[in-house]
This record gives structure tokens, C-alpha cells and sequence, in this order.
């Protein structure tokens, strides 16, 4: 018996397609004791999934591992056969999903799915399925357990389903459990809460916790152990203080680095030119508008209805030409709500939208893609990819607006200004025929961005742009951001959930809770001295590492 | 555009069958084409004494009760049914995939009304109302097209429906709109092309059936009258001839009647492979 509850060494795992085998991991070693909590990091397609997937035994069928070994205990799970997996999952092994609502099953109440569970490895008598069930309930801190037992998923929020699917893992008190990307699309205060729930768990059961995650101040606050995944290898593999305060492989400093932190500004957001940064075919700079006194836009008592739920409730503010305003607030506040008003995709219910001295709130939603505002008012969406027509190809994206709304015909000259756009976000002009799916993450975003400001808008409405990338992505988009504002006069109205990015970004702040607002202050004031109890919450909620602080303790 | 091709490659390497049907379809597309100038005899020129002649190497299908040689027939026949089959596919697919694709994206009460109208007409037995329009409209070409055209309708307006409904909420409907789209030009310009490949399947499914149905009403003469070369009626006349031991006349058009439909059906089968998200990995 090694000191050891799970080791990982020299793992390789194939997956075979039809443009012959990727080698997904290469030789990945890995180390967990009993109690501990290893943060696997790293972004998209370097691995990390697949390497919990691996140990679970759960790959898809185009997937099998090539060599290594997994040692658990004193069995070998890489020659371990399907019944003996079978045994495993579940009292010894146990995995939380990144998508918990989907990992549920949606016909069965969450009260059945841990009966389910529970019966799968122990014979128990129906009462002490019920107690322990509740028990399971109350670990994972769901209020009236009574009401929940009987719930489908689908009558539950995400942070609920979440806690439920925890429940689930820790049914039958596994040794290990696998975290993959657990907090995902939650909010940072049920973010918190569901973390400190498999923290407390791990101390409390002497459980070995795998977290995988692409958010390297999660794994700060929760891991005592990172390892670093690129490609499919691990780079490095530190003790959390280490890592952070001294990172030692360059992909791991070119990420602590691209990490926004409570303190960093754009300008520490190290980018690597080489990562995303594209050559564009000619530079151009457009001259910086001037700005008028008067507000670019004022909303005054906002308020939105859906059918008898109030989603807004009279909410004002107002954004100033050349400013950037950001509002935050928790999923369910009413922030993507009022960004839709603004942009004019739908309607109010009450109060006014006054833009540029012209009251535009008045115009139904179903007519103003035929108003001159249409133009000046544009919106860059959450998703590159789900906000780009599968079918148009980077080129028709981005002309789309100039053919509508610039009414331009000629082919010459809608080529021409297609091109300046995708040079104005350093997009690469022979990307243009790509279609969305042939383009990576950051090269839809460009994409996106280069739409949005193509007909030369004095609103732009930024709609979580950067919820979907990878940090180091997310960072060459924000610079990109900021200059195209700084340049281009542009206005912003930053919706996000994100509190370090906004700050990065923005001069003036909205916090927003339940359609109301909560506070408003300059960026500056709201992070040193939040004056409600909500917005500190918030703000104490955002997991993120300083790599000065890690600097001194470690 | 070329990756596509490569993925259909790939997917019909996997499947040869549709292969085989994609060339067993062109080659009838072939012969519809050139039909005016391949077929070896006039399909209408009757020669009495020549009546129900066996295949022979003069007349490689045989000749009927009237002396015409049944190959030509075949051949014109082929051009006219699949003319048939594509027109009544085509206006069934255009009104059902515009009618079908407002209703999904607008919902609603105009989705509703929509819905039960078509629920209404999928209520009568299809076949019987395509002979009653036909039987009204009087024996035409053009009448059959649209009987034919009118009863595929229905499942025109509500594939086309269910595959808006799934993708109206989707970003780029949303963005459409920021980019200046009216409702209307967000359905014929963004969402339309996105359904088109899922509909392809289905007109290619459906082509199979619209010759069914026109060789049908032919057959029960409701559909084209009898001097003209046409499958249905073909098989019509000669299966008075069955008993007394002249096969050729039935034989012939009944085997290229359910090749065609076979070879719509492997392809569209094909097609639905291709056009498979869960093919491309």
C-alpha cells in the first residue's frame, strides 16, 4: 500500500478519427494523497478532461488509453476489466460533470436518481435509504430537502443541479472524486459556496479531490497541488504558492500572466503575440472622435415585464460619449435584460431610452433595424460561435451590416470596407472565407467584434465577449477592446459577471441585483470600499490569486 | 467547399451502396434529359403488326398491343414522371419551407392556426384528396403537379417549422437583427439557408413518393390520358395482358418505376449520413 491514493504515471491516451489518431494525452503523471486536492489547469484541448476521463475509465469509444499506468490503492485500473470498473465508480471512484442539469437525468426527481445511486453498491432497507438520502441532501446544504427529493432537474437552478449532482458523487462516500470544471456557468457566490462544499467534504471524509478547471484562481484558492496541462503533457506541477509566486515554464507565466487579478491592470495582462495575435494586411488608424457634453445615452426608470415577473424594475443610468460603463450582477439580475433594451432588440415596458437627445424607446423592437440609431447602437454577443451564422462565411458576417444597414451593393467596395474591418481587429484578411467552425475561439471573436463595429457605432454593447474563451484569448480580446475604444471614440456598455474584467475596463460601474440596481461607482471606489453588503459578497466571492502576496508566502 | 466533398467521400466510402444509387439516379437524370434523342423508335407510332412482340434484339423491351416499341416508351416516360416528381417537390418544398419557416420563428397565435390547419388536412386519407382535385381540376399535367404538390405540403410547413423552432433563439438570429435583418429577412436570409441541408433530405426522400403518387393516379386514370408514354398507365394497360403470358408490358415499367424510387430513397438515406453532425467527427 503506497502512501499514495492515486498515481498517475506516463499516461498516454489515443482517439482515433478520421483524419487519422490524436494523441490527446502524452504522457501525464500525476500524484494525489488521501485529503489532498490536485487542480489540474489548463485551456481548451490541452487534455485535462481527457485525463479525467481516463482514470474513471469513462472515454468515448474513439478513445483508449496507449500506455501508463493508473494505480488506485493497489489495483491498476488500466487493466482493470469492466466489471471491476463497475465496482469502483462510485464507492471508491466518483466524478462531478462540468454540465450538471445534463448530467442529470431529466425524468427521474433528484429523490430517485440517489436512491438509484445509493442501490447500485449497498443493499439498504427503504429508511435508511430515506435517512441517508436527507442526509446527502443536508451535506450538500440544499434548503428544504423535503421539496427537493421530489424536483425534476429542470425545476432547479444551476446552482442547485450542481449541489444535487454533488450529492450524487458523494452517495457512496468515494475515495476519489473527480471535479471536471465544477462550477461552470454558476455564478461566483454559488460558485463559492459548491467549492467550499467539496473543500469542506474532502477535509471532513479524507476524500483525494481532482479539480479541473481553466480558471487559474479557483485552483489558487482550492488546491494545495497545480498541475499545468499543454498539449496534452504537463508542463509543470507545483504547490499552489509556488506556481503562482514563481512560475517556472513559460506557458505557465504566459497564463498567471493573461489572468486578471484584483489588482492587475490591461497593461499586466501579458500577451503573447505568437498565441493569437494575427498579422493583419495593412494598418490602419482612425482618429479619435470628439465628444459632446451631454450624455450619449440616458435610461431613466427601465422596467421590463414577462409576463407578471418583473425582470427590470425601474433602473436609470446614463453613459457619457467616450465612456465606459459596466454593469454586473449575478445571472437571473436583469443585466442581460436592460442590454437588450439598449440595443433595441426588444421592448420595454416602461420608462424611456434617450440616445443622443433622441428618445429611441418609443420605436417597437420589430421596426428599428430601419431606424438611422440602428447603426449607432450595435451589440457584441456572449458566444463568438453561437452568435455567428453557421452558414456565412467571416466575410458575409462582417459585411452583413454594411449590406443592410450601409446599404452598400458594390462588390468592390463592400470588399474593401470588409477588409478595413477585419484590420480595425487585427482579424486576418485571408480568414475571411473561413466558416465560423473552421475559426478558432479568438479568431470568432474578432469576427464578432469586426461586425459590431462595422458601421462605425458610437454605442457599443458588450455582452459577456469574453465569457466563452480561454484566459489567454480573453486577454488579447479585452486589449483589443480598449484600444479599439480608446481610437475609435467608442462609448461602451460592458454587461458582465465577471468584476475583474469589467474593472479592467471600465471607468463607472452598476451593480445590479434582482432588476434593481444596487450601487453605482466609479471602478475604483466600488473595488476599495463597496458600500452595500451585496456587492462585497461579490466582490469577496471572485476566487483570484496576487501574485505578489503568493510571492511573500511562498 | 471542398471539405464537404471530402466528408461526403468519406461517408459514401463507409456506405457504397448510396454509390450505386447516386450513379443509378444519374443515369436516370441522364435519360430523362436526352430522352427526345436516345429513344430508338417513336414512343407514340402504333404498327398493328407488330402488336405484343416478346423483347427481341429490334425491340429490347418488346412492343405492346398496339405495336409501339415499349424501350422508347420507358425513356419518355422517365423524362415526363421525373418532370412530374421534381415540379410537384418543388412547389411543395417553396410554399412549405416559407410558410413553415414563418410559423416556427414568428410562434405564437400565427404558429398555432398554422398548426392546426395543417393538422386539419393531415386528418383525410392524402391519396383520396389528390384523385378528388384531380378528378375536379379535370386529367392535366399541371393538375397533378399541384395535387400532388398540395398533399406533400403539410409535411413541407411542419418539418420546415420544427427546424426554425429549434434555432430561432440561437445568437445569430439575435445578431441578425443587430445587423439591421427585419423579422422577414431573418427568415428568408439567415435562418432559410440553414435548414435548406435538412430539407434536401427530405425533398430527396420525398421525390421517391411524388412519382408513387403521379404513376398512381396514372394508374387509377386520374392522372395523364392514355396515348402518353407514362409509367402508371403502362403498367395499366398491361396488366390486361398478364394472363395471356405477355409479361413485357408490365414488367418493364413496373421495375423502372421502383428502381427510380429505390434510388431516391438510397440517396436521400445517403444524404442524411452526409449532412449528420454526429458523421463528422
Amino acid at each position: 500500500m503506497s502512501e499514495y491514493l492515486l498515481r498517475v504515471k506516463d499516461l498516454h491516451v489515443e482517439f482515433t478519427t478520421r483524419n487519422g489518431r490524436v494523441r490527446a494525452v502524452r504522457g501525464v503523471s500525476l500524484a494525489l494523497s488521501p485529503g489532498a486536492t490536485l487542480g489540474i489547469v489548463g485551456e481548451s484541448g490541452s487534455g485535462k478532461s481527457v485525463t479525467a476521463y481516463a482514470i474513471t475509465k469513462l472515454l468515448d469509444r474513439a478513445g483508449r488509453i496507449t500506455g501508463g499506468s493508473i494505480e488506485f490503492g493497489d489495483s491498476d485500473l488500466v487493466s482493470a476489466s469492466y466489471e471491476e470498473m463497475r465496482r469502483l465508480r462510485g464507492p471508491a471512484i466518483s466524478m462531478i460533470f462540468q454540465n450538471a442539469r445534463g448530467a442529470l437525468n431529466p425524468i427521474r426527481t433528484i429523490g430517485q436518481q440517489l436512491v438509484d445511486a445509493l442501490s447500485a453498491h449497498r443493499r439498504l432497507s427503504k429508511e435508511k435509504q430515506q435517512e441517508r438520502v436527507l442526509d446527502l441532501l443536508a451535506a450538500v446544504m440544499l434548503k428544504d430537502p423535503e421539496r427537493i427529493l421530489r424536483s425534476y432537474p429542470h425545476q432547479l437552478s444551476g446552482g442547485m443541479c450542481q449541489r444535487a449532482m454533488i450529492a450524487l458523487a458523494i452517495a457512496c462516500e468515494p475515495q476519489l472524486l473527480i471535479a471536471d470544471e465544477p462550477t461552470t456557468g454558476l455564478d461566483v457566490t454559488t460558485q463559492k459556496t459548491v467549492m467550499d462544499l467539496v473543500a469542506r467534504l474532502a477535509t471532513e471524509r479524507k476524500m483525494g479531490v481532482i479539480l479541473i478547471t481553466h480558471d487559474l484562481g479557483l485552483a489558487a484558492r482550492y488546491c494545495q497541488n497545480i498541475a499545468v496541462m499543454q498539449e496534452g503533457v504537463v508542463v509543470e506541477t507545483a504547490p499552489a504558492t509556488q506556481l503562482f509566486g514563481s512560475p517556472q515554464h513559460p506557458y505557465t507565466r504566459r497564463l498567471v500572466a493573461a489572468s486578471p487579478t484584483a489588482h492587475s491592470t490591461l497593461d499586466d495582462l501579458g500577451v503573447d503575440a505568437e498565441s493569437d495575435g494575427v498579422p493583419s494586411c495593412r494598418k490602419t488608424l482612425q482618429s479619435p472622435r470628439t465628444s459632446a457634453a451631454r450624455p450619449l445615452l440616458t435610461a431613466k426608470d427601465l422596467t421590463k415585464d414577462f409576463s407578471g415577473f418583473r425582470a427590470v424594475d425601474s433602473v436609470s443610468f446614463d453613459i457619457a460619449p467616450g465612456e465606459s460603463v459596466g454593469l454586473v450582477g449575478e445571472s437571473g439580475s436583469g443585466k442581460s435584460t436592460i442590454s437588450r433594451i439598449i440595443s433595441r432588440l426588444i421592448d420595454k415596458s416602461q420608462g424611456s431610452v434617450v440616445f443622443d437627445g433622441h428618445d429611441i424607446g418609443d420605436i417597437p423592437a420589430s421596426d428599428f433595424h430601419g431606424s438611422e440609431f440602428r447603426r449607432q447602437i450595435q451589440i457584441v454577443f456572449q458566444d463568438p460561435h453561437e452568435s455567428l451564422n453557421p452558414r456565412y462565411t467571416a466575410f458575409d458576417c462582417i459585411a452583413h451590416p454594411l449590406r443592410r444597414l450601409d446599404r452598400l451593393i458594390g462588390k468592390r467596395e463592400t470588399k474593401r470596407r470588409v477588409e478595413e474591418c477585419a484590420e480595425r481587429v487585427e482579424f486576418d484578411c485571408a480568414l475571411l472565407t473561413r466558416f465560423p467552425h473552421q475559426l478558432s475561439g479568438g479568431q470568432k471573436a474578432r469576427v464578432g467584434i469586426a461586425r459590431a463595429i462595422a458601421t462605425n457605432p458610437r454605442l457599443l454593447i458588450l455582452d459577456e465577449p469574453t465569457a466563452a474563451l480561454d484566459v489567454s484569448v480573453q486577454a488579447v480580446v479585452l486589449k483589443l477592446l480598449d484600444r479599439l475604444r480608446r481610437e475609435e471614440g467608442l462609448s461602451f456598455f460592458f454587461v458582465s459577471h465577471d468584476l475583474n474584467v469589467v474593472r479592467m475596463l471600465c471607468e463607472r460601474i452598476i451593480v445590479m441585483a434582482s432588476g434593481r440596481v444596487v450601487e453605482e461607482a466609479s471602478s475604483l471606489e466600488l473595488f476599495r470600499a463597496p458600500q452595500t453588503a451585496y456587492t462585497r459578497e461579490l466582490l469577496e466571492a471572485i476566487p483570484s490569486f496576487d501574485p505578489r502576496r503568493m510571492r511573500e508566502i511562498g | 467547399m471542398s471539405a464537404t466533398l471530402r466528408h461526403a467521400v468519406w461517408v459514401i466510402r463507409g456506405n457504397p451502396i448510396t454509390g450505386v444509387a447516386v450513379a443509378g439516379l444519374s443515369f436516370l437524370i441522364g435519360i430523362a434529359l436526352f430522352a427526345p434523342w436516345i429513344q430508338p423508335y417513336d414512343p407514340l407510332a402504333s404498327n398493328v403488326q407488330m402488336a405484343l412482340q416478346p423483347p427481341s434484339a429490334a425491340h429490347w423491351a418488346g412492343t405492346d398491343q398496339l405495336g409501339r416499341d415499349i424501350l422508347s416508351r420507358l425513356i419518355a416516360a422517365t423524362r415526363l414522371d421525373l418532370a412530374i416528381a421534381a415540379s410537384a417537390v418543388a412547389v411543395s418544398f417553396v410554399i412549405g419551407a416559407v410558410i413553415g419557416s414563418i410559423s416556427g420563428y414568428m410562434g405564437g397565435r400565427v404558429d398555432r392556426v398554422v398548426g392546426r390547419i395543417v393538422d386539419v388536412f393531415m386528418a383525410f386519407p392524402l391519396f383520396v384528396m389528390a384523385m378528388a382535385m384531380v378528378a375536379v381540376l379535370g386529367n392535366r399535367v399541371e393538375n397533378i403537379i399541384i395535387a400532388t404538390a398540395f398533399i406533400n405540403l403539410p409535411f413541407y410547413i411542419r418539418f420546415a417549422r420544427a427546424e426554425v423552432n429549434v434555432r430561432r433563439g440561437a445568437g445569430w438570429v439575435e445578431a441578425a437583427r443587430a445587423c439591421g435583418d427585419s423579422h422577414m429577412q431573418v427568415v428568408l436570409l439567415s435562418l432559410l439557408p440553414n435548414i435548406l441541408p435538412a430539407m434536401v433530405v427530405q425533398i430527396t426522400l420525398n421525390l421517391g413518393w411524388a412519382i408513387l403518387n403521379a404513376a398512381g393516379l396514372s394508374f387509377l386514370g386520374l392522372g395523364v390520358t392514355a396515348p402518353t408514354a407514362e409509367w402508371g398507365i403502362m403498367v395499366a394497360e398491361g396488366a390486361r395482358f398478364i394472363l395471356s403470358g405477355q409479361w413485357w408490358l408490365v414488367a418493364f415499367p413496373g421495375a423502372a418505376l421502383m428502381f427510380t424510387v429505390l434510388c431516391f430513397n438510397l440517396v436521400g438515406d445517403g444524404l442524411r449520413d452526409v449532412l449528420d453532425p454526429r458523421m463528422r467527427t
